[in-house]
């Protein structure tokens, strides 16, 4: 079936790395969106590491709260 | 309208106090056909070569006065005064760009003869009336650009860097338009004449962006 | 990172995107002068549609944000310009190769739609800087919504002063009206695709830059931090 629509034509080579480079430039793209929503996640589990810490221990109300180390 | 007035001569008096953009632009421009009489290596210039050249030069010396036109309002206080005043905003937007233009006129004053001078085969004379309305479209356009991108780029940290960056690729209309305009006007051996298109494109261009820059130019002035 | 209909969205974008570029390698016929080399076109045209109405959408929302002065709609208009300019790579990288498949070069100067667009994308491309420099946040978004109006009309008035009287070259298979009914489909199905990963791109984008907005508000509150430190930013802060 391909045959029908590909023949030995010079520019193929050419309409191949247009499509694949639009495919790099989105992947590329997500991969990048990716690692953010990695590091949100990190954040977020952080956060809840602390909320949990924060429930375990004393209600001490003059106590420092605790810092992050960021 | 006394606004306008009060402004404008208040943005002239400055200029001629301090001599902060004009004489550095003329100079800018004179050099700048020097650095392309050595860069073309070329004695003398006609036609589109000539157009480029002079459009290119009013460019970047105008650049130096977009560079400088808020810098004195900025660091000393003058938006603060102008937003005490009760008056339109939208006139300090007229005004610098009518100051801009003024100082495009004195530029043009000294570098065009120098042009003629320096580098330009065919004489001034062949075609000096439309040659000036040429030249007052450009730089209208290129006043009314700067004074909106220079409003923008003052209040950056890069401002130097910025306003041309961000001016340039929206004075590009107007470049193709003053060099297509310009290339029969500064032929050798007789000037073609002015063609209506690119007239009528850089005219509505002007218009265009200039009723633009006043729609938007207000929030860039509150705080 | 549940936005509501974002699974949906980008399951649609998936599969039209994919089956447009299915049709458009099996189903749409070879074009009779350019060959196998004109199915650039399905690619690179549907790209350069949304990408520049994408910088016009950005204007759009910044006249929103400018009404409004809601920080959201600044968020909007940051990212569908800056989605824009993502996709205006591709555009131009597309066009460049087609460029060298139809006329044997690179580039082509006389062509003004190539042209107009990398005007247009070297005055997007400070926008990004600009936002960066400045500092305060709330200034910030004001003078991106004033250059993103500004840019959104220069747009359309940049496309048609440098087409004024550039001749025309570029390989007119469009708008011609002599495009045969397969072609006309397949570029129809393609624009269609590009737009929902407009779309989808810019559902995802808001969604991220507002959930961590709102992680980094709980974090504050968490950590009794009154006044956070801002990071200074290109994007907009929620």
């Amino acid at each position: 079936m391909f045959a029908d629509t590909l023949p030995g034509d010079q520019g193929s080579a050419y309409v191949a790395a247009a499509y694949l480079f639009f495919l790099a430039l989105l992947l590329v793209y997500l991969a990048i969106m990716g690692v953010r929503v990695a590091r949100m996640r990190r954040e977020l589990s952080e956060l809840e590491q602390l909320t949990r810490e924060r429930r375990d221990a004393p209600p001490a109300s003059e106590q420092e709260p605790e810092r992050l180390p960021t | 309208m006394r606004v306008l007035a009060a402004l404008l001569r208040k943005e002239l008096r400055l200029e001629l106090r301090t001599l902060e953009s004009v004489p550095g632009m003329i100079l800018f421009g004179v050099t700048i056909f020097v650095v392309f009489h050595f860069g073309l290596d070329r004695a003398s210039v006609e036609g589109d070569l000539a157009a480029g050249i002079l459009v290119v030069t009013i460019l970047f010396a105008g650049m130096l006065g977009l560079n400088r036109l808020y810098v004195a309002d900025e660091e000393q206080g003058g938006f603060d005064g102008f937003l005490l005043a009760p008056v339109d905003r939208t006139w300090l937007f007229v005004a610098k760009a009518g100051a801009l233009f003024a100082y495009l006129v004195a530029l043009e004053l000294v570098a065009v003869p120098a042009f003629a001078l320096l580098l330009l085969e065919p004489g001034l004379g062949q075609a000096l009336p439309e040659l000036l309305l040429v030249l007052a479209l450009l730089n209208a356009g290129f006043a009314i650009i700067a004074a909106l991108v220079g409003a923008i780029a003052v209040r950056t940290r890069a401002r130097d860097l910025l306003g041309p960056l961000i001016a340039l690729p929206l004075l590009i209309p107007v470049v193709i338009g003053a060099a297509r305009l310009l290339e029969p006007l500064l032929r050798e051996g007789g000037a073609g004449g002015l063609d209506a298109t690119w007239l009528a494109i850089l005219g509505l261009y002007d218009l265009v962006f200039g009723l633009l820059s006043i729609a938007v130019f207000d929030p860039l002035l509150e705080d | 990172m549940h936005g509501k209909g974002l699974r949906g969205l980008s399951v649609a974008t998936i599969v039209v995107l994919v089956g447009a570029f299915a049709i458009a390698a099996f189903y749409a016929p070879l074009d009779a002068d350019q060959g196998f080399r004109q199915k650039i076109f399905y690619l690179h045209v549907p790209l350069a549609i949304v990408s520049l109405v994408g910088f016009i959408v950005g204007g759009l929302l910044a006249v929103q944000h400018l009404r409004s002065r809601a920080s959201i709609w600044d968020l909007r208009s940051y990212v569908a310009i800056h989605i824009s300019l993502i996709l205006g790579v591709a555009v131009l990288v597309t066009g460049a190769i087609w460029a060298k498949t139809s006329w044997g070069v690179w580039w082509l100067w006389d062509e003004p739609t190539l042209v107009s667009f990398l005007i247009v994308f070297l005055l997007y491309a400070t926008y990004t800087p600009m936002r960066f420099a400045i500092e305060d946040p709330e200034r910030q978004a004001r003078y991106a919504s004033v250059f993103a109006i500004a840019g959104g009309a220069f747009v359309p008035i940049c496309f048609g002063a440098v087409r004024a009287q550039e001749q025309e070259v570029h390989p007119q298979t469009f708008g011609s009206g002599e495009l045969p009914g397969p072609m006309w489909l397949t570029f129809l199905v393609s624009l269609a695709g590009m737009a929902l990963l407009f779309a989808t791109l810019y559902r995802f984008e808001i969604e991220t830059k507002l959930t961590r907005g709102r992680l980094r508000a709980l974090r504050r509150r968490l950590l009794d931090d009154d006044a956070p430190v801002q990071r200074r930013s290109a994007a907009p802060t929620i």
